[in-house]
């Protein structure tokens, strides 16, 4: 599962009196819990070491946050897996 | 009883001294939704729930007070070595008037923790949709402080940290499809 559909957007209104620039999308999070209900058995895992730096021994629920300017930066972390 | 481990649940590194960031990390250390209030919530909730989930919410209460060693770390990192001015540079003048360089549990905005922050409403449907909401909340709170922070160091244990609000959540969620589970349903009223 790719983290990138943990994440929706939308587009807020603009007003052409707003004082700032606009914001023109929005992101907010929609992490995996919410789509799984109970959890079924026989879900694929990490490692046992990368488990513990992933934060979850179940690969279907992690979802690592990074910021706008981490994701512009395109840090090393990004694209990098427990 | 507990048994306690000298070690944190998670490495915490800090590579840039910015204290200002101390007084956002607060938020998670004494604020609404932060690690204190959680741990207290579960672990006074748990008294008063079915059988089968207590347990769930022992283990919960009990990670969220590691968590809450690691934001200790976290935040005694950033300012341990701040001088008077340098507390006063980085928005903690205040704090430093009443606290030195002690940590307290305040929010971000300074205002004292306080118990009308967490609920037990005995109802464990009641409880255990506030505790998801709460995991929520502090799964949130984590992405702003990630937001706001640049150091690539604690940005990692603060992801750590999200992830295990995303489990906590989880959790819940299932502990409330265990008590809508008819079978212990009285068939005779």
């Amino acid at each position: 599962m790719n983290r990138h559909t943990w994440y929706r957007t939308y587009r807020p209104y603009i007003s052409p009196m707003d004082p700032c620039p606009p914001i023109k999308v929005k992101r907010y999070s929609t992490p995996p819990n919410l789509f799984v209900g109970f959890q079924p058995p026989g879900l694929e895992q990490f490692p046992a070491l990368a488990a513990l730096k992933a934060g979850t021994l179940w690969k279907c629920f992690y979802d690592p946050y990074y910021s706008l300017k981490e994701l512009k930066r395109g840090s090393e972390n990004e694209t990098a897996s427990p | 009883m507990w048994v306690y481990e000298k070690k944190l649940q998670y490495p915490v590194k800090v590579s840039t001294c910015n204290p200002t960031l101390a007084k956002y990390l607060i938020e998670q250390y004494g604020g609404a939704d932060g690690e204190l209030a959680a741990a207290l919530r579960y672990l006074n909730q748990r008294y008063s729930i079915p059988d089968k989930v207590v347990g769930l919410l022992t283990d919960i209460g009990t990670e969220e007070f590691a968590h809450l060693e690691m934001i200790a770390t976290m935040v005694y990192k950033l300012t341990k070595d701040a001088t008077p001015d340098q507390m006063k540079a980085a928005g903690l003048g205040a704090h430093y008037a009443n606290h030195d360089n002690a940590l307290f549990y305040n929010n971000a905005a300074g205002a004292p923790w306080t118990a009308t922050y967490i609920q037990a409403k005995g109802d464990p449907i009641a409880d255990l949709y506030e505790d998801i909401a709460a995991e929520e909340k502090a799964r949130a709170t984590y992405q702003w402080l990630i937001d706001l922070s640049d150091d690539t160091d604690l940005n990692d244990s603060l992801r750590f940290l999200r992830e295990r609000e995303i489990i906590h959540s989880q959790r819940f969620r299932e502990a409330v499809e265990i008590l809508k589970e008819e079978r212990d349903r009285k068939k005779i009223f």
